[in-house]
């Protein structure tokens, strides 16, 4: 990875200049599409900040999300707490949640991490729904709020735009260029004097922390709130996908895999609903195969090699 | 209290086969498999459907199904896993890959088995109740318990005295020292990873004659199997069985006292306490 430069800063804060416009000219449908890609760009790209360097494979992004969607409506319909306000506690829960996972996990190695977080959505929707089921008694929650899909849009870009620079400070630091040593050899990195565990556990809080107040952001756009719904594991995978599909070394990567993931995504949606499983399969080995460091990594090898040619 | 003993020890002598499958795979062959659950909800489709469509008995699809999982598993080791063994530098790298490349396996799987059958694979062999030790529990789950146990016994005899069981506990321990006694790698990790998918497609053949399966449960089954195989220590049979019983009586309990709904909660709690206290596996040294 190499370190963040401005220019590229100025480029990204042009492309999000550019956003915050679109609500202005698309409505409805494309709205929506744009609020779904706007959700995969912040969650996106907090993964790969820090899955990317370290190539520790977080599935834990649908627990963080629906963390966040489920407190914050049990705040508001439960206990009459003002929107904000919620939006305001629900990411620290969050970020409690990554750090427990982090020092139960990530001291030892990468594979206990990415199964500890394989079943953790499923294994809290089971926990959530049998708290409701026998002490809370109310079956459902509801988020009723004036925020439209437009709003929800700006508030996501915000978050996406706080994730990006975040993560370009995270690189220019000693910590960014710790996770570096970490991704390349953990063993040479300890050998340094790099306190691994710690610099993991950080990263991976950031993530928990943007995944709870990604998730709620958009429970307004749910207004009903149920745990089968916002605790879907499948929103975990859709995360790693658009992050690999990009390419995780960089960290504009995520942001060259949405676009077209979203629109194929809704596309196989509408079409083909039956086959959506199938076509998440389908691209997972995609990128195994023929897209090991993403578009970005093929578009740099590429670039590469036409260099060479001319010199 | 009798009752939950008998039951969960019912139950875990599937989930130990199912391990022991796991442990093949992740063990000798280094792959992590995330489509391992998925192989065994295969496994109870193909009963379902036999069982429904030409009215086979269940344990004659067992025989059928498990050298069709064996071929099928040796063949996805060797097209789309050995070019990622080959292509890493070390195994963080595999592991890494590994994972992608199952996970989009899985799903495939999913995809596939969701247009057979979308919903419950539900049908009633055998389920009739037995008295055993003064608790009732249906004949399918000790047929299955039976079946289990003569698998694993035989399994753990091939393994402790054939030559080639030999050869795959030696690349369990060091592919890199087995390679240099003789021993066949590539071609020992894709027996192991075969056999392992096929035992496994056996155990998911047994679970379906007592539990209702659908298309997109595999995944708490990998869970269940890999935590199973960390409590047991990677590599080592004895653990992996004792690990089952573990969870199967816990999960017993938790299903009769509190509520069915938390085994997999349950599951988690056994995982957190095996990685905070012992994470390398119930008999495993520490290393050093």
């Amino acid at each position: 990875m190499i370190r963040g430069s401005f220019t590229e800063l100025l480029i990204i804060a042009l492309l999000a200049a550019f956003a915050a416009t679109v609500p202005l000219i698309a409505n409805g449908y494309w709205l929506s599409v744009c609020v779904t890609g706007m959700m995969y760009i912040a969650l996106a790209t907090s993964w790969s900040m820090f899955s990317g360097p370290t190539h520790y494979i977080s599935l834990a992004t649908a627990a963080f999300f629906g963390l966040g969607g489920y407190l914050l409506a049990t705040g508001m319909s439960d206990y009459q707490q003002p929107f904000w306000l919620m939006l305001a506690i629900v990411p620290f829960t969050g970020a409690v949640l990554a750090a427990l996972i982090g020092l139960a996990t990530l001291r030892l190695s990468g594979v206990y991490f990415v199964i500890f977080t394989l079943g953790l959505a499923e294994m809290i929707r089971n926990l959530v729904s049998w708290i409701q089921n026998n002490f809370l008694g109310s079956r459902g929650l509801y988020v009723l709020t004036d925020y439209t899909e437009k709003h929800i849009y700006w508030m996501l870009l915000a978050v996406a735009a706080t994730v990006y620079m975040l993560g370009w400070l995270i690189n220019r630091s000693r910590l960014g260029f710790s996770l570096r040593i970490i991704g390349g050899d953990e063993t040479v990195a300890r050998h340094v004097g790099i306190n691994t565990a710690t610099a993991k556990v950080i990263l991976f809080i950031t993530t928990g922390f943007f995944g709870a107040l990604v998730g709620g952001i958009l429970a307004p756009r749910y207004s009903y709130i149920e745990p089968n719904q916002v605790f879907s594991p499948q929103l975990s995978f859709l995360v790693v996908i658009v992050a690999l599909l990009g390419g995780s070394g960089r960290l504009w990567g995520p942001l060259v895999g949405v676009i077209p993931f979203t629109i194929l995504w809704e596309l196989v949606q509408t079409y083909f609903p039956n086959q959506t499983t199938l076509f998440l399969g389908v691209v997972f080995l995609v990128i195994v195969y023929f897209l090991p460091h993403g578009v970005v990594g093929r578009l740099e090898q590429i670039l590469k090699q036409v260099r060479k040619r001319r010199s | 209290m009798l009752d939950i003993v008998i039951s969960g020890l019912l139950l875990s002598g599937t989930y130990a086969l199912v391990a022991l499958g796991l442990n093949l795979q992740y063990g000798v062959s280094r792959i992590m498999n995330l489509a391992n659950g998925e192989m065994l909800v295969l496994g109870a489709l193909a009963a379902f459907w036999m069982f429904t469509v030409g009215k086979l008995n269940p344990y004659l699809t067992m025989v059928l199904a498990a050298p069709l999982a064996f071929v099928g598993n040796w063949l996805i080791y060797r097209f789309l896993l050995r070019p990622l063994v080959s292509r890493s530098k070390n195994q963080g790298q595999l592991e890494v890959d590994s994972i992608l490349a199952t996970f989009g396996m899985s799903f495939i799987l999913i995809g596939i088995m969701i247009s057979i059958e979308g919903g419950f694979f539900a049908y009633k062999y055998l389920s009739i109740p037995i008295e055993i030790l003064g608790t009732k529990a249906s004949l399918s789950r000790i047929v299955a318990f039976a079946v289990a146990c003569c698998i694993g016994l035989a399994l753990y005899l091939w393994l402790n005295r054939s030559r080639t069981g030999m050869a795959v506990r030696a690349v369990a321990v060091s592919p890199q020292s087995a390679l240099l006694v003789g021993i066949n790698v590539p071609k020992i990790s894709a027996l192991a990873f075969a056999l392992g998918g096929a035992i496994t497609a056996v155990g998911g053949v047994l679970i379906s004659t007592f539990i209702t399966l659908d298309a997109s449960i595999g995944v708490i089954f990998t869970m269940k199997a890999l935590i199973i195989v960390i409590m047991g220590g990677v590599g080592d049979t004895r653990g992996v069985i004792i690990a089952a019983v573990i969870l199967g009586l816990v999960e017993t309990t938790v299903a009769t006292l509190i509520d069915p709904g938390l085994t997999l909660a349950a599951a988690y709690l056994i995982f957190l306490a095996i990685l905070l206290f012992r994470p390398q596996g119930l008999f495993g040294r520490k290393p050093t």
